[in-house]
Order: C-alpha cells, then sequence, then structure tokens
C-alpha cells in the first residue's frame, strides 16, 4: 500500500500537473479585446479567441488570475486590462471622470439656486422701499380694523 | 453656462474628429513629399535586444505592420518573403512590425510562412499610431534616409510594389 501510494505521488510530480488557480471567466471579464476595444468576454475577434487560448495556457500552467494579467500585459500591453493602472498617467482615467462628476453635479447645483431665485426671495430683504413712519401707523390702524 | 456648453460641444467635436484614421500623412505623401519616419526602439521578435529603424538608415525598408491573428496579413506574407529575398542584395529589406500578438503564437505563424525577414514587437500599439496605423496590414516603404515615400493600407500587390520600390532602390544613402 505505501508502494502504490509512493508511486502515485511519484508519478504526479513527474506529470507535473499544475492545480489550476483561476479560471477563463474569471480572467475575461477583466481583459479587452485589444483590436476591438470590448471586454473579451463578449468579443469573437480573432485577435481576442488569441487572448482566449493564451488565458487558457497561462492557467493550465498553475499561474494566478493577478499572474496571467500580468503575462497578458507583457505580451499586448496595458491596453488589455479592462481596469486602469492606479499609478501615473493611468490615474487620469480615474480622476477624469470623478472630476467631471463632481464639476457637473455643482453646475447643477448653481443652476438650481439661480432657479429658485437665490437666498434673497426667502427673505423678501429686495421687496421694495421702506415705509415712512406715518404711512406705518396708518397700516398698522387699518390692518387692526380688519382684524375687528 | 454658454462658456460650460461650448466647452462640451469643443470636447465632443476632439472626441468624433480624434477618433477617425489620421489622413495627414497620406495627403503629405500624395503630394509628393517625404515625412521623416519615426524611430523607436522595439523588442525584437524571437531574439534577445531591440532594435529600431534608426540601424537601417541607408537601406530601403519595406516596413509591414502585421499581427498573426490578422487574416489579410497572411494573405500577403509569401509576396513579403520573395520581396525581402529580391531586395536584399541591393542594400534593403523587408522589417515586420508585429502589433499587439503572443509572440508565441506570432513566431509560430512565421515559421509556417518560412519567414525569413526580421520583425520588431510593437506590443501596445504605440509605435503604429506614431505612423497613423488604423488598421492591419499596412506597408510603408522607408527610403534610404529614413523618410517615409509610400504607404498602403491593407494588404500590398505586387503592382504596387513593382511600382514604388525600384525608384527607391536606385537612390543613393
Amino acid at each position: 500500500m505505501i508502494r502504490l501510494l509512493v508511486a502515485l505521488a511519484l508519478v504526479l510530480g513527474l506529470t507535473g500537473a499544475a492545480e489550476p488557480r483561476t479560471t477563463l471567466p474569471d480572467v475575461e471579464d477583466e481583459v479587452m479585446c485589444v483590436e476591438c476595444g470590448t471586454a473579451l468576454n463578449v468579443s469573437s475577434a480573432p485577435v481576442a479567441d488569441q487572448e482566449r487560448e493564451f488565458i487558457r495556457s497561462r492557467i493550465a500552467e498553475g499561474m494566478t488570475k493577478e499572474q496571467v494579467k500580468a503575462a497578458l500585459v507583457a505580451e499586448y500591453g496595458s491596453d488589455v486590462l479592462a481596469v486602469p493602472d492606479g499609478d501615473g498617467f493611468g490615474v487620469t482615467n480615474w480622476l477624469v471622470p470623478v472630476l467631471v462628476a463632481v464639476l457637473g453635479l455643482g453646475g447643477v447645483l448653481v443652476l438650481y439656486r439661480r432657479w429658485r431665485g437665490g437666498p434673497e426671495s426667502r427673505t423678501g430683504a429686495a421687496a421694495g422701499p421702506e415705509l415712512d413712519p406715518g404711512e406705518s401707523r396708518r397700516l398698522d390702524a387699518e390692518l387692526a380694523a380688519f382684524d375687528r | 453656462m454658454s462658456l460650460a456648453a461650448a466647452a462640451l460641444v469643443a470636447l465632443l467635436t476632439y472626441g468624433v474628429v480624434s477618433n477617425g484614421p489620421d489622413t495627414s500623412l497620406e495627403e503629405r505623401l500624395a503630394r509628393g513629399e517625404r515625412v521623416e519616419a519615426p524611430v523607436r526602439d522595439l523588442p525584437r521578435l524571437g531574439e534577445e535586444g531591440t532594435g529600431s529603424l534608426a540601424e537601417l538608415r541607408g537601406q530601403v525598408v519595406v516596413l509591414n505592420v502585421w499581427a498573426s491573428w490578422c487574416p489579410p496579413c497572411l494573405e500577403e506574407m509569401p509576396l513579403l518573403q520573395r520581396t525581402h529575398e529580391e531586395i536584399e542584395p541591393r542594400d534593403a529589406l523587408v522589417l515586420g512590425i508585429d502589433t499587439q500578438d503572443a509572440s508565441e503564437d506570432a513566431l509560430d505563424f512565421l515559421d509556417e510562412q518560412g519567414i525569413s525577414f526580421p520583425s520588431l514587437r510593437d506590443i501596445d500599439r504605440e509605435y503604429g499610431r506614431e505612423f497613423g496605423v488604423a488598421g492591419y496590414p499596412e506597408t510603408f516603404l522607408i527610403d534610404r534616409k529614413g523618410r517615409i515615400a509610400q504607404m498602403r493600407r491593407g494588404p500590398v500587390t505586387e503592382e504596387w510594389l513593382d511600382e514604388h520600390l525600384p525608384p527607391l532602390l536606385e537612390e543613393r544613402a
């Protein structure tokens, strides 16, 4: 029995069978077709087929997802990644959309406030000229008579 | 508000225009100009080290942009190989630029086709962009002074090579 187990271990060692550490779908949706610019998992272009075959062979070698992606970048350039790098010029891929969204929201808020008339209309501060004391007393008297 | 709208329109216009093929090189060549070819060090396909057009100054170069996953590239390979064999004695060569291609597949492709002309690897397609490459294959005829004399989008033909290559081969460095 022990001999059998040792023999089995030797055979497995000799064949060098690598345990898969990721899958094609797991990598495919984070990678682009470099020619058509779409996600790899929705592309049927010839280069997409080549990329998938490349991924399968690297998975068969036992690479992790990150290792497979690094190998793809070495072969096809950084454009192959669906998610841009977070360093150097790649930062702008994240920064610009955020800035545009913030500016856009700011613009909407400014327009909304102008449409609503701004803070002055709430306090009535720009309602018109002030009454003199005589007119003010006459107004109070008429309002008091109205209340009776 | 009007400034923001104008900026948005300008940005959209730029986006539309910049995504179209670059025809400025074609226009200049059509006027008979010769344009200095971009030069960049690129990794050699199937070999150690790098290479560039700068090393080939003094030679006529048929610079062919290809990829192993590109069916029209396969069509023109036999003609390019014959051309390479014919012009080599005249201080000229075909130089492939293998673009966004798995190197193993590219080497298998060349082996199957019996290709002996050298290729460099344009991994991220940036070198091709300097030429205004919009698809594959594309071919540029580089004169002995390192200037683009002719270009062709799509597979080359024997007629096109017969028309444009001999005059360049006659020129001195």
